[in-house]
């Protein structure tokens, strides 16, 4: 009997010895994969996720990486992402100044998409926020120095919501008039065409991820003459109003 | 005496096809499949559109990898019925035809590791790091808990399969490098290390086989003369012992999950001991009368079948 034991004892320690390297081992390689995954997404900061795209973490989570959008997209706007992506690789991306979102009425991108990760529920496809405009360089945007290029406004799918011209006094000569593109976030796709468009060697419009570009308003702010005229009244009765200072005028 | 080349007997004496045509097959269902894919981006003939992970052939059935969608749900996404549908249709069809299959008649990456395990047998490199056969669900177990952990479908950033799948179609080229170091692995590290040990999505499909319908049969294991080349080219050895020994009164189908019936042991086999056959035969022929021929060579002793 004791030499039964005996014999087995060591076969048994190698065995389990073998399992826990072979589970330390598996958990390392999940490990490394767990952190080459958690790594903050490298594509290009202008990078834009095609229509109706999850926000980002959802996103990755649901995309299979299968390329059906791109393949969808008649345009050729769509691209997947390489390795060096890292938590992004082989996910649908598109860059404006290379190929903008022409707005497909009946976006095929998102009909092709199986996982969900674009979402079927965007069917207007100006309701879409694959990014916002931005004015990324007032002294080199033709309009801001008081010319008329007005490409970017003009070439809009939304102009006169998305983007507006909008006139102010041009300091420069004291008698013109400064027609300056404005991007309005809710109403802008960010589908790329105005970037694309301009004029310039390098874009002064350029289209950024909605994270980037769009800054929120703190819950707990408020704005008086706005509660103010949701509540049509006075919020706080009764205050006395003071007369207001002005400079006194000098005889 | 020079070490013996499995399949070499096989094609003396029943010729070159019959010694080769599972292995030949392979080849052109694997091409064939890639070229499929390929023929949308190079030809503009759009029969299969995505990639092995998710596709859509003939703009109308959807096709969806099990271990992808497994990734997605630990991950927490609840997918659309398209992928759903995808996978019902990819489950049931290897209900059918074997599992593992996939490893063998489908996926891109089987080429490349069996032309290190190849290379290896030519050049007479040692077996190398032997890993244990349960690192597969370890492994596969990981990469699930690394997906839930970051919420990402986490091994498709590394996944060589899809990875070489997108190289060809979407012009990804860097994600090459993991297809090489698949091939530097089995070359150098580890006999088969990829594919037998450490891809999850053959463990998936492993799943499935062990349900499968398409089975091989070592139907005529009394004509075996233990020359031990059916163990020496199969990818998953030690699936063959329980069908081919009878171990402890078993029929003669080769049951393992693990076995991806890529035929080669019915190529290889000179006495022609195995054969397709469904899960549920257990027909094994009869012995035969008198073993006329000389037993095979043996310079690579038993040993071989133990490994
Ligand atoms: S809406 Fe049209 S142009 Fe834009 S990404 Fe989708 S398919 Fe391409
Ligand atoms: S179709 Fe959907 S799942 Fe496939 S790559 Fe595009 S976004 Fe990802
Ligand atoms: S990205 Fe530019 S062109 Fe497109 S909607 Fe916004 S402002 Fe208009
Ligand atoms: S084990 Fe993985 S890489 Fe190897 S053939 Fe099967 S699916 Fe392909």
């Amino acid at each position: 009997m004791a030499t039964e034991t005996d014999k087995k004892a060591p076969t048994r320690r190698r065995f389990v010895q073998g399992t826990l390297r072979t589970a330390v081992g598996a958990g390392a390689c999940g490990l490394g994969l767990a952190l080459f995954s958690a790594q903050s997404r490298s594509l290009p900061a202008d990078a834009l996720r095609p229509p109706g795209a999850l926000p980002e973490d959802k996103f990755l989570s649901a995309c299979v990486r299968c390329g059906l959008c791109v393949r969808a997209c008649p345009y050729d706007t769509l691209k997947l992402a390489d390795l060096a992506a890292g938590a992004a690789g082989g996910t649908p991306y598109f860059r404006a100044r290379k190929i903008p979102c022409e707005m497909c009425d009946d976006i095929p991108c998102v009909k092709a998409c199986p996982t969900g990760a674009l979402d079927k529920g965007l069917t207007d496809i100006s309701l879409s926020r694959m990014g916002v405009a931005v004015i990324v360089s007032r002294d080199t945007c033709l309009n801001l120095q008081g010319l008329r290029c007005d490409v970017c406004y003009r070439v809009c799918p939304a102009i006169d919501k998305a983007i507006t011209l909008d006139q102010t006094h041009n300091r420069r000569t004291g008698k013109h008039a400064v027609f300056e593109p404005v991007v309005h976030p809710d109403a802008c796709t960010g589908c790329g065409k105005c970037e694309k468009s301009c004029v310039l060697t390098e874009a002064a419009i350029k289209v950024l991820p909605v994270a980037l570009a769009v800054g929120h308003q703190d819950v707990h702010y408020r704005r008086g003459w706005e509660e103010k005229s949701k509540a049509g009244r006075e919020l706080v009765p009764g205050i006395i109003d003071l007369p207001d200072r002005l400079p006194e005028l000098k005889p | 005496m020079t070490a013996r080349i499995p399949g070499r007997a096989a094609w003396a004496e029943h010729g070159f096809w019959s010694a080769h045509r599972y292995l030949i097959l392979r080849r052109l269902s694997q091409l064939g499949v890639l070229a499929l894919f390929l023929a949308g981006p190079l030809l503009g003939v759009w029969i299969v559109k995505g990639t092995l992970a998710a596709s859509l052939t003939l703009e109308v059935m959807p096709l969806t990898d099990p271990f992808v969608v497994a990734q997605t749900l630990v991950a927490r996404h609840w997918p659309e019925m398209t992928t759903f549908t995808g996978l019902g249709i990819v489950v049931a069809f290897y209900l059918v035809f074997g599992g593992r299959s996939y490893c063998a008649w489908v996926c891109p990456i089987n080429p490349v590791t069996d032309l290190a395990a190849w290379l290896r047998r030519r050049l007479g490199v040692e077996k190398g790091w032997a890993m244990r056969r349960e690192t597969r669900w370890l492994v596969a177990l990981a990469v699930l808990t690394a997906a839930a952990a970051t919420g990402t479908v986490a091994f498709e950033l590394i996944n060589p399969i899809t990875l070489l799948y997108r190289a060809a179609l979407f012009g990804t080229f860097a994600g090459l490098v993991v297809v090489v170091a698949v091939f530097a692995f089995d070359l150098v590290v580890a006999r088969d290390g990829w594919c037998g040990h450490l891809c999850p999505v053959g463990t998936a499909y492993g799943l499935i086989g062990k349900a499968t319908l398409l089975r091989v049969s070592a139907r005529g294991r009394e004509r075996c003369d233990d020359c031990l080349d059916c163990f020496a080219v199969c990818p998953e050895p030690h699936v063959i012992a329980p069908a081919l020994r009878a171990r402890a009164g078993g029929g003669p189908v080769i049951m393992s999950g693990d076995c991806t019936v890529c035929g080669r042991c019915i190529d290889v086999c000179p006495e022609r001991v195995f054969g397709l056959a469904h899960r549920f035969d257990t027909r094994v022929d009869a012995a035969a009368p008198s073993p006329a021929r000389p037993a095979a060579g043996q310079s690579e002793p038993a040993a071989l079948e133990k490994a």
